[in-house]
């Protein structure tokens, strides 16, 4: 499929693709050869999640900006609240008209994947040049193994977030790594009067990623892999216990917290430890206020601790980049993809968001970015510690629905806050997620 | 010919004019605009929403017919168990609450007031604000770190620990219950205060003559002639505080643990994050219901002529 892509282009240009072609064979990476024809007189639309750190979208937009004096093709990009993106994805997916490109989240290709070009060649040029995608980047857009159905942009990385000084004065010369030396410092950060703080509300961010971390760590799952609803098991109630210990040190509150709620506390220095983006670190530093300004040299950053099950398990939310068939055109569309994930245009666009989203291909932990700066480093692996959205099972709509739901964030948070017995708990999500997942 | 050619023209004007001094007519021909808009945007989007009720829509995708299985789904699931209780506790307890104070303002608002139109015009700020803005300033007020309420009585020495206005089940309840009323009063008691003003003194100059004291005043003249506009007034705040959205989606959005989530929410919650329409277009469906009972209640249980003319039921 891919020698008949350069078939065809070297019928369409042959002058100048000869004179190239003969040489090109000889590079080590000869595969990643890209060749496209954008339609002529294109126009494309493409709708994005509203950024959380202002650099991300300056950067974004002087990308396009050279994607369009490049090309002649105009592009316009909307934004939108990253939980309105879904929605409308789905609409434009439905109708058969909106937006030739859709930035959107988590599982949502795999809600419609009939609908979405087939990219595969997009992603194999990419993959050869940058030294592939990392392989969690399967399930989400390359469902069967073969065909990829959008192109991963990468993660918006969770780690932890906490006050140096103030693990310190807990006793930690270093952020704990595992689960129970997680637990040994938040007890000792409350015994300090510097509690932790983990949104335990409906927040569709906070609260998914780490709960979901916390769950797998201990070996517990919604589904298996044949999809079968597995919740009620004895690694969950051991994960439920654990976050019961885990709840009893947090901030008053947590039950009540939605996303936004704990970025003000901590910069309020109401809390010394939660879980969050790199967006705290870059609000405090570019912040106009002394105080907070000065409160960037105290904050750290570390990668969720592992669970008994040994390895690293995280949540993260995905970004992928979809092509609507609608579209008139899917070359221009492939092109403008295929342009904003090289280097020339992802390394700038990462650095300017200081490490905000963890590109899917490997290439990118080169980035300087991660280095330059010790504490942005933990970002850099966002990518290669996640673990899938529906793990064990299929993403589709059962999964979609289950996390819209929050069934996994309110079993954890009715277990942790003792109004429900870790069992009860478990056995109330068992029967919830059944539902979608229809026994 | 010619008298044909006359007469056909004759014959025209004389069925439009017709038509035009028909009052049936002229009223089909006047009501048609406002029909149209509201088979439009009422009806249809009513009637395609019932009708998803009894598809497994998903969004993105079309669905089947698959009859009553998303109720039975429903009837069978604890969360929405709990939005539906959440929904009649919100709405009795708030309804109740603002009439009662809705009338008490009302009441204080009819006496001489230095400052009369001043204040009334002040009173009505909490209906004016858009909620969305309000709730977020409630968001604050109520917020587990920042409240200002816990602030003062931390600071008054009153309590030692901030409140966790949202965090506990039934304080999350009350709290928001306590967000609608402030919201929902002004529209209750300038209506009240509307319907005050229609009262003609001489009742109660008759009244005070034969010795009524102001209860009685209150009781047999006030209340029975303010019935009719309580009625309605009660109708419009009951189906305002059932089919309430912005403030319970901006301050909590149904948690802690789905103890504030109104029908209203989890059936967005469910449809549109959660991708299954035919679900949520049923959940609101199962409003409807309650919303039909509600209104029957005010219109028997209120409009009765006999108690509205100081007599009692017979």
């Amino acid at each position: 499929m891919k020698s008949m892509k350069r078939r065809e282009f070297l019928k369409t240009s042959a002058g100048v693709a000869a004179a190239t072609a003969g040489p090109l064979i000889w590079v080590k990476d000869a595969e990643a050869q890209w060749s496209n024809a954008p339609e002529k007189g294109a126009k494309l639309r493409v709708l994005r999640w509203k950024r959380f750190v202002q650099g991300d979208e300056d950067q974004y937009l002087a990308n396009v900006k050279k994607f369009s004096e490049k090309f002649g093709i105009e592009v316009r990009v909307d934004a939108e609240g990253w939980e309105d993106v879904r929605p409308k994805a789905a609409v434009a997916a439905n109708t058969g008209a909106g937006p030739d490109i859709i930035l959107s989240t988590n599982d949502d290709a795999n809600l419609y994947p009939d609908k979405l070009v087939d990219v595969t060649d997009v992603c194999t040029y990419l993959g050869k040049k940058y030294g592939g995608f990392y392989p969690v980047c399967d399930p989400y857009l390359r469902p069967d193994g073969k065909k990829w159905i959008g192109v991963p942009l990468g993660v918006a990385g969770v780690c932890m977030v906490y006050r140096e000084s103030h693990i310190k004065a807990a006793g930690f010369s270093s952020f704990p790594k595992d689960a129970d030396g997680f637990l040994k410092l938040c007890k000792a950060l409350k015994d300090k009067g510097t509690p932790p703080g983990f949104a335990l509300g409906n927040a569709t961010g906070d609260g998914n990623t780490w709960v979901q971390t916390l769950v797998w760590g201990f070996g517990g799952k919604l589904v298996d892999a044949n999809n079968k609803v597995v919740i009620d098991s004895p690694e969950t109630i051991k994960a439920l216990e654990y976050s019961k210990e885990l709840y009893a040190t947090f901030v008053p509150g947590t039950l009540s917290w939605l996303d936004p709620n704990n970025n003000k506390a901590f910069l309020d220095e109401q809390i010394s430890l939660t879980n969050n983006g790199i967006s705290i670190y870059y609000a405090a530093k570019t912040s106009k206020d002394p105080k907070v300004a000065a409160l960037a040299a105290d904050i750290n950053h570390a990668n969720m601790p592992i669970g008994p099950i040994g390895k690293p398990s995280e949540f993260q939310l995905f970004f992928n980049q979809m092509i609507f068939k609608y579209t008139k055109y899917p070359k221009a569309a492939k092109e403008f993809l295929r342009f904003m994930m090289e280097a020339e245009q992802m390394d700038p666009w990462v650095q300017a968001a200081i490490g905000y989203v963890t590109p899917a291909l490997t290439y990118y932990e080169k980035n300087p970015i991660w280095t330059v700066d010790p504490k942005h480093t933990p970002y850099r692996d966002s990518m290669k510690n996640m673990w899938p959205s529906g793990y064990a099972g299929k993403m589709g709509y059962a999964s979609a629905g289950a996390l819209a739901d929050f069934i996994v964030v309110n079993m954890l948070a009715e277990a942790a806050s003792g109004s429900k017995t870790p069992k009860e708990a478990a056995e109330r999500a068992q029967k919830r997620a059944e539902r979608y997942y229809k026994v | 010919m010619n008298s044909a050619r006359v007469q056909a023209p004759v014959h025209e004007a004389g069925v439009l004019s017709r038509l035009l001094e028909s009052r049936n007519f002229l009223g089909l021909i006047f009501m048609l605009p406002a029909a149209v808009v509201l088979l439009l945007f009422l009806t249809y989007p009513l009637g395609l929403g019932t009708w998803l009720g009894f598809t497994d829509t998903k969004i993105g995708r079309g669905g089947e017919w698959i009859g009553l299985e998303n109720y039975e789904f429903l009837w069978g699931d604890a969360v929405t168990r709990l939005s539906v209780f959440n929904t009649i506790f919100y709405t009795v307890v708030a309804s109740v609450i603002k009439f009662v104070l809705g009338l008490w303002l009302a009441l204080l608002l009819n006496k001489h007031l230095p400052f009369k139109s001043f204040i009334r015009a002040i009173v009505l700020l909490p209906f004016i604000v858009p909620t969305a803005l309000s709730a977020i300033a409630f968001w604050w007020i109520y917020d587990a770190q920042f409240s200002i309420i816990s602030w003062t009585l931390v600071k008054l020495g009153w309590i030692d620990r901030y409140i966790d206005f949202l965090g506990e089940p039934w304080l999350a309840r009350l709290s928001v219950i306590a967000a609608n009323i402030w919201r929902g009063v002004p529209f209750v008691a300038i209506c009240l205060l509307a319907g005050l003003q229609t009262i003609s003194p001489s009742y109660y100059e008759a009244a005070s003559l034969d010795g009524a004291t102001a209860w009685q005043q209150f009781r047999y003249v006030t209340l029975p002639l303010l019935t009719p506009i309580i009625a309605v007034v009660m109708t419009f705040s009951v189906l305002f505080t059932f089919t309430d959205f912005q403030l319970i989606y901006v301050l909590t959005r149904g948690g802690p643990l789905n103890s504030t989530h109104l029908m209203a929410t989890l059936s967005f919650q469910r449809a549109i994050p959660g991708g299954a329409l035919g679900e949520g277009a049923a959940l609101a469906t199962a409003m409807v219901p309650f919303l039909l009972a509600a209104i029957l209640f005010s219109y028997f249980g209120l409009q009765r002529r006999a108690w509205q003319q100081g007599g009692q039921d017979k």
